[in-house]
């Protein structure tokens, strides 16, 4: 296990702590590598990379998802911003406090750091941009909107809020301490004041899908597993086949990136609750135990989709329903209290990237029409967005190949 | 404003931090040892080295002999902060700096950091303070005349409210009432200085302290909307704010004001705006919050033009987008009343909540930048 330094060690070490940064962030992409689910909470992601870090990563326990709408007209200060947010993200990731840090400051100054991750430890935290079709309509952009980033279609049964839905943008947040990863959406928002605005924004726990299928799968708020078949991060093959747009998908400013579909499923829990366990089984084709498919003894088991009922779950979601369409899933449970009428405001914020959101998620959960689980969830917010390629090194930023090309 | 506790926590420790950053700010001169005032703190004494001292930067240097934790103060006669340093432990020291003006001061010492404390009087002589730029002296200036010129003019915009209700004409007093708060509305960081002016006269029904009794425009409002009728309590409470704004109008010059607080009240114009105005919650039965909120925003718009050749100088991108900023929310402003000189504006519960959004967003894009105004200007 490597000791990483905390943040406020990294603050005291002045320069020093650069490299110490560097240092850490390096072993921490050897321990993704090697696929385990068993984290050095305390370690840096490096940001840098062919693709963003959040999607192929290790899944961390927890999320604070923002989605923003972008108010300046003018496109340098747009431009700007993202070189400021690139900034902040690649401080951030590294454990380092944003700008000048929290303290010590002028003293008629509000800090550049809002200060709450102060002596914690990176804690994996990834920040994972994307462009929503609505930003392509601004700073002459139509022109680079990738057909793949397509306006998702109605599905039957959604009943969308507006006020949770879309956005010109999105930042992901993930990182293994709820504060870690509220402390970095907190932090852009307060930098994007006057240029963008949040639109909304989602807090996850409980990781519902893994990207390390070594480690044990975990449970959605239904209880049941989710996530047996996703693709692993080590999965190269399957990755290139259906994550990373590749440069003859076009755009070429996509090339190793991918795209999001990011959508607020409400389970309706009580009455979840009240279903008799046969009927929970039948609806997901899986046992509750041990997440063994219908007739299978072990959750790793192929499953016989003819054996499940037509309408279960995982048989309409399967890749062999669906002409091969593959997701890779980095969902969330969430839980924002009770509504109005004392009920859990519960349920899945399924983040899913893919190559081409056609291809992917729209095809599939065409297909899901008919599921049994409909009847159980309801999808209340809904945002597609294109996730550019990573952040190549210290000059590099979020979104240049799209604003200056190559 | 906001609950009243905040509310005077907020003003206290805004007056604290100013004279502490104004201290820090100029040269202390180390070494100068007659600007030092040593304070030996003890269970029962505090005992000063000196009780007279130049006008211009002072600092304390507190040593606590005694056996409880302590706190030191450097007070106006009248009790108003100049600044303070809490939990000085027994044995230790602490230094605390200020810049003060000729006239009587109190140091005090809270042993167990309690009751009024151990004082001693202090007296400042001189005519002058320490070296200050010209510009912002006169940026100060300018901006105590524009207090007390609102404070002169909302009198006379109070007797029309309050003569409507003297006179039991609800619909007149309904009127009346938003513009005759558009002159406190826009020096509140001033008015709120006052810690016992502003619970009197504009406190809500949440923030008002155990045993407070309720007085001031908001329990009027009240009254004028929701009960809709007035009484002869609601005649008494008329009086009494006529004779606490007028408290307030002959008070208002001797505010203490500097260029930091003046910066910094701007923000806090924006602050109430974000907590109070954008929410509803401080005109809830009237519904004209816009109408405070317009005055909150000129309000922190004249500190703010008042101090900004100043910050042009040192942080011009600043400016330009406080300019930028300010006029974006004015035209929004703007969308919700039937002329730009008329302060008939929309009924708030008839603004949307995305309306609302629409505006919350257009302060925090002013309030963000404006907060780094201060330090801009004593850079």
């Amino acid at each position: 296990m490597t000791e990483s330094p905390s943040r406020r060690a990294l603050l005291g070490w002045g320069g020093a702590g650069l490299a110490l940064g560097a240092v850490a962030a390096g072993s921490a992409v050897a321990v993704s590598d090697s696929g385990g689910d068993d984290h050095e909470p305390s370690t840096a992601v490096e940001f840098h990379g062919t693709h963003q870090a959040g999607i192929a990563t290790p899944v961390q326990d927890r999320l604070h998802f923002a989605a923003f709408d972008v108010t300046t007209t003018e496109r340098a200060e747009f431009v700007r911003l993202l070189k400021d947010w690139t900034e902040a993200a690649r401080r951030m990731a590294a454990g380092r406090p944003v700008g000048e840090g929290a303290f010590g400051g002028l003293a008629e100054a509000p800090p550049d750091d809002t200060g709450e991750a102060l002596g914690l430890k990176p804690s994996r935290l990834t920040l994972t941009i994307g462009f929503g079709p609505s930003l392509f309509a601004k700073f002459g952009l139509a022109g680079q909107r990738p057909e793949a980033l397509i306006d998702l279609p109605q599905f039957p049964g959604e009943a969308l809020d507006l006020a949770r839905s879309n956005g010109d943008l999105c930042v992901q947040a993930c990182a293994d301490d709820p504060q870690v990863a509220v402390h970095a959406i907190r932090n852009l928002a307060r930098i994007g004041f006057g240029k963008v605005v949040v639109r909304w924004s989602q807090l996850g726990f409980g990781k519902t899908s893994s990207t390390t299928p070594d480690a044990q799968t975990p449970r959605n708020l239904m209880g049941f597993k989710d996530g047996t078949r996703n693709i692993a991060g080590t999965e190269t093959d399957r990755l290139e086949k259906f994550v990373w747009a590749s440069e003859q998908d076009g755009p070429a400013w996509m090339a190793g990136g991918s795209y999001l579909v990011a959508r607020r499923i409400r389970m309706h829990i009580e009455t979840w609750d009240r279903t008799s366990l046969q009927e929970q089984e039948d609806v997901f084709g899986r046992d509750k135990g041990e997440g063994a498919p219908v007739g299978k003894a072990n959750e790793h088991d192929e499953p016989f989709l003819k054996a499940m009922k037509p309408d279960a779950h995982v048989r309409l979601a399967h890749p062999d329903s669906n002409g091969g369409s593959t997701i890779l899933r980095r969902g969330y449970s969430f839980t924002d209290g009770t509504d109005g009428l004392g009920r859990l405001d519960a349920g899945l914020f399924f983040l899913a990237y893919q190559r081409d959101v056609r291809d992917g998620f729209v095809r599939i959960q065409r297909h899901l029409a008919t599921d049994a689980l409909n009847e159980y969830i309801q999808h209340v917010g809904s945002a597609v967005f294109a996730v550019p390629p990573g952040v190549r090194d210290a000059d590099d930023w979020w979104g240049r190949a799209l604003f200056e090309g190559k | 404003m906001r609950p009243a506790r905040l509310t005077v926590a907020t003003a206290a420790a805004t007056l604290v931090a100013l004279t502490a950053v104004t201290g820090c700010t100029e040269k202390s001169g180390a070494g100068d040892g007659d600007r030092v005032i040593k304070v030996t703190a003890t269970d029962d004494a505090c005992e000063t080295s000196r009780k007279t001292v130049g006008a211009g930067h002072v600092e304390l240097a507190v040593e606590n002999k005694g056996s409880k934790v302590t706190e030191v103060y450097l007070l106006f006669p009248d009790d108003r902060i100049v600044s303070e340093r809490e939990n000085i432990g027994a044995g230790t020291r602490q230094r605390l700096t200020a810049e003060v003006k000729a006239g009587e001061y109190v140091i005090a010492c809270k042993p167990g950091m309690k009751g009024k404390g151990i004082r001693q009087a202090l007296s400042v002589t001189g005519a002058t303070t320490a070296k200050r730029d010209p510009a912002l002296d006169k940026a100060v200036a300018e901006y105590r005349r524009y207090a007390q010129e609102q404070a002169d003019a909302t009198l006379p915009k109070v007797k029309v409210f309050t003569d409507a209700i003297q006179a039991g004409n609800l619909a007149a007093a309904q009127s009346a009432y938003a513009p005759s708060r558009i002159g406190w509305e826009r020096t509140e960081p001033v008015a709120e200085s006052f810690g016992d002016i502003d619970p009197l006269v504009d406190t809500r029904a949440d923030g008002l302290e155990p045993g407070q009794k309720w007085t001031g425009w908001h329990r009027l409002e009240k009254a004028l909307w929701q009960d809709k009728r007035i009484g002869a309590e609601e005649k008494t409470l008329a009086a009494q704010l006529v004779k606490d704004l007028t408290d307030w109008q002959k008070r208002v010059g001797t505010a203490e004001i500097t260029p930091t607080s003046m910066a910094n009240g701007a923000k806090e114009l924006l602050d109430e705006v974000a907590t109070g105005k954008v929410t509803g919650e401080e005109d809830r039965y009237s519904h004209t919050d816009l109408v405070d909120f317009k005055a909150n925003v000129e309000g922190a718009q004249e500190a703010y033009t008042l101090l900004r050749s100043i910050a042009q100088k040192n942080d011009p991108a600043l400016v330009t987008e406080l300019d930028r900023q300010f006029a974006a929310l004015n035209a929004l402003l703007d969308k919700y009343r039937a002329d730009k000189v008329s302060y008939d504006f929309v009924s708030y519960d008839k603004v949307t909540e995305a309306q609302r959004k629409e505006l919350s967003d257009a302060v925090n894009a002013l309030a963000e930048p404006l907060s780094k105004l201060a330090a801009a200007v004593v850079k």
